[in-house]
């Protein structure tokens, strides 16, 4: 049934189709409506689902693991400085390997208090091990909350679905809301080979020194790694059921690019828009989408850029004392490959700055008329 | 129910992915670290409940009356009850094994 | 593509009614997309909307420069900020007004259409007399000058979307739409 959503429903129903059985959450703009729903949906007994209140975003985690660990779905939804609160258990669901899935809708940290989008917040979980998947639209968002499911129960590792703030959680966009017999047949039971049960106790998480440690996290990169194959799986099956489908990136008119686009997220729209009207004009520019970021495409980032003259990053967020984070997963991710264009890095869209076609042709005519790559540009920045 | 097996492998490949005990804790007794052991004088015990809140493990049980029970396969010794008992009713003795 | 820009006060209804009529444009088989002005709304403050509309999927995000129409729920903002920033040659003004178009003191290269949607709103008993939710019957008056949705689409988007008195909002969207004038 094709509706009207806002993003953070896209969130919601996607939960709500994935049968999840335990959601903890606390409420922060601009996140509020995704829990608003699902407490609705908990209420009125559309969702067969324990909604459990609680008092941080860090107790909203905490209760998605236990959840988790007695072989529940679960899923909460947070936002910025909710994000960084839950952050010692983003770490605490990926080492007791939760495979909760989280959406977190992209806002700017404070000080200053802000409440629009930027990537900051999300890309500061990098080295926890919880997977990121970057959202471009409300299909997508919701989609995706069924995919990470299906992909993270089979690796036992939580997943999160990142949206940008305001650019898609307040935006309304028709959603196709499937069948819920359709996604059933998607998305089996979540079924862990462990599970805390009383009737037959163990010890988890219990204190383990070097000697099993270093082993435990080596099997999370193991499970990372074989991410990769299980969401071009997860995906194909995904295309099969629903006849849509993402990858873990997704290329635009980049065959015969002589300069390609590197974006993520609601700007991923826009600069479509601009590399239409550029290839309009006669310019062979090209656009590269990363979709999931953790673990992060370094197959596919290679397969797509190795050919092209010139790279342009696009990052809404920034590593400060270095640059773009997409940029420095992106040169690293090209260093051992024979085939490496060289790349520019541009910082566009902080706090909510609104990045639109002009200011995406604005970078690529940079970058096109620039000899030596700059590694951090700021685009747009108010001098004077 | 499972056997008591040493929470040990050979390797990452017939490791669980989290830590996990291997047994379960119902034959994986725990009690072996303690050297000093609880008992209760019923005699002074008036059942209140207290040591019983306050055992972390739990090891100590209530029988139907509202009278503790400690669960010696499971008692570690740390002596907390002693410490919470408001009658002095327990007391730690040296571990004779 | 087609961009509309809603200008309102807290509490009129303007993102309701772009969430409304992005819904009948998906009725009418094409694509839509309804977005407010990013930010803290309060009521009475001045709120703002938007408003998409294409014969194909809309990957557009980011805020609307330069719409084609422009829809005003409350005639005071007329005043107080500038309605028309932005709007395309030829487009239309549909104005929440008792005036008839020429009586409506804004000139430039544009159409004006106005409804009496406070009238009809009390009328049909939407919001209270003090604070009259406008948003459906100015939704009619749009639709009548642009012809941009169809009138039997926004009706029933209207029914399914209002948070209540959904016959009520129909009404006054339909007899809104019968009463525009144009200029």
């Amino acid at each position: 049934m094709m509706k009207v959503i806002m993003g953070n429903h896209a969130l919601s129903y996607g939960a709500k189709l994935s049968r999840v059985q335990v959601i903890a959450a606390y409420p922060i703009t601009p996140q509020t409506q995704v829990v608003e729903l699902l407490s609705e949906m908990c209420a009125n007994g559309e969702l067969d689902a324990k909604f459990v209140k609680v008092e941080s975003e860090h107790s909203a985690m905490a209760a998605s693991i236990g959840a988790s660990a007695v072989g529940a779905r679960a899923f909460t939804a947070t936002s910025a400085q909710g994000l960084a609160l839950m952050h010692e258990m983003i770490h605490w669901a990926v080492g007791a390997r939760t495979p909760i899935v989280l959406g977190n809708i992209n806002r700017a940290m404070g000080p200053p208090w802000s409440i629009w989008t930027e990537q900051n917040d999300s890309l500061s979980e990098r080295d926890t091990g919880i997977m990121q998947v970057y959202c471009e639209s409300n299909q997508e968002v919701q989609d995706t909350v069924i995919q990470s499911f299906r992909v993270s129960e089979k690796l036992l590792l939580p997943c999160m679905v990142v949206l940008d703030a305001f650019y898609l959680s307040h935006t309304y966009e028709p959603v196709d809301i499937p069948e819920q017999s359709l996604v059933d047949e998607y998305l089996p039971a979540f079924n862990p080979p462990y599970r805390l049960d009383p009737d037959d106790p163990h010890t988890f998480g219990s204190l383990t020194d070097s000697k099993w440690y270093y082993e435990l996290r080596y099997k999370i990169e193991v499970a990372m790694n074989k991410a990769r194959d299980e969401w071009k799986k997860a995906n194909e099956e995904f295309e099969n059921l629903f006849d849509r489908g993402y990858g873990l990136v997704e290329d635009y008119k980049c065959e015969d690019a002589d300069l390609i686009l590197i974006t993520s997220g609601t700007i991923t729209g826009t600069a479509r828009i601009a590399v239409d009207i550029l290839r309009e004009k006669g310019k062979k520019v090209g656009l590269l989408k990363i979709r999931v970021f953790r673990p992060f495409p370094i197959d596919e980032v290679r397969d797509v850029l190795g050919g092209a003259k010139k790279v342009a990053c696009i990052d809404r967020n920034i590593s400060f004392g270095h640059s773009g984070i997409f940029f420095a997963e992106v040169k690293s991710a090209l260093y051992n490959n024979s085939n490496r264009p060289p790349i520019w890095g541009y910082i566009a869209g902080l706090g909510g700055r609104d990045v639109t076609p002009e200011t995406v042709m604005e970078i690529v005519k940079r970058t096109e008329e620039s000899d030596t790559p700059e590694e951090l540009i700021w685009i747009g920045l108010k001098k004077g | 129910m499972s056997e008591a097996k040493k929470i040990d492998w050979k390797g990452v490949d017939d490791m669980p992915e989290m830590a996990v005990s291997l047994s379960s804790m119902r034959v994986n007794k725990t009690a072996s670290w303690r050297n000093l052991k609880p008992i209760i004088d019923y005699d002074k015990c008036k059942p209140c409940g207290i040591c019983w809140k306050f055992c972390p493990e739990p090891a100590i049980l209530l029988k139907e009356d509202g009278s503790p029970v400690i669960d010696y396969d499971y008692c570690k010794g740390c002596g907390i009850c002693v410490e919470e008992c408001p009658r002095k009713a327990i007391t730690m003795h040296r571990e004779e094994r | 593509m087609i961009e509309v820009r809603l200008h309102g006060r807290g509490g009129q209804g303007s993102v309701v009614a772009s969430k409304m009529l992005a819904s009948a444009i998906l009725k009418d088989g094409k694509w839509a997309q309804a977005f407010p002005e990013f930010g803290v709304e309060r009521r009475g403050q001045p709120v703002t909307a938007f408003l998409r509309i294409d014969t194909k999927p809309i990957g557009a995000h980011y805020r609307i420069y330069k719409p084609d129409h422009i829809i005003i729920l409350d005639p005071t903002l007329l005043g107080q900020i500038n309605v028309t920033e932005g709007l395309k040659d030829g487009g239309w003004i549909i104005i929440n007004s008792s005036k008839s178009p020429d009586k409506i003191d804004i000139k430039g290269n544009f159409k004006i259409a106005t409804v009496d949607a406070t009238e009809i709103a009390i009328k049909h008993r939407l919001g209270s007399k003090a604070a009259p939710i406008v948003n459906t019957a100015i939704i009619g008056a749009f639709i009548k000058a642009t012809q941009t949705v169809g009138l039997n689409s926004i009706l029933q988007a209207i029914k399914e979307e209002s948070p209540a008195k959904p016959e009520e909002n129909a009404m006054a969207a339909k007899e809104a739409y019968d009463n525009t004038m144009l200029e």
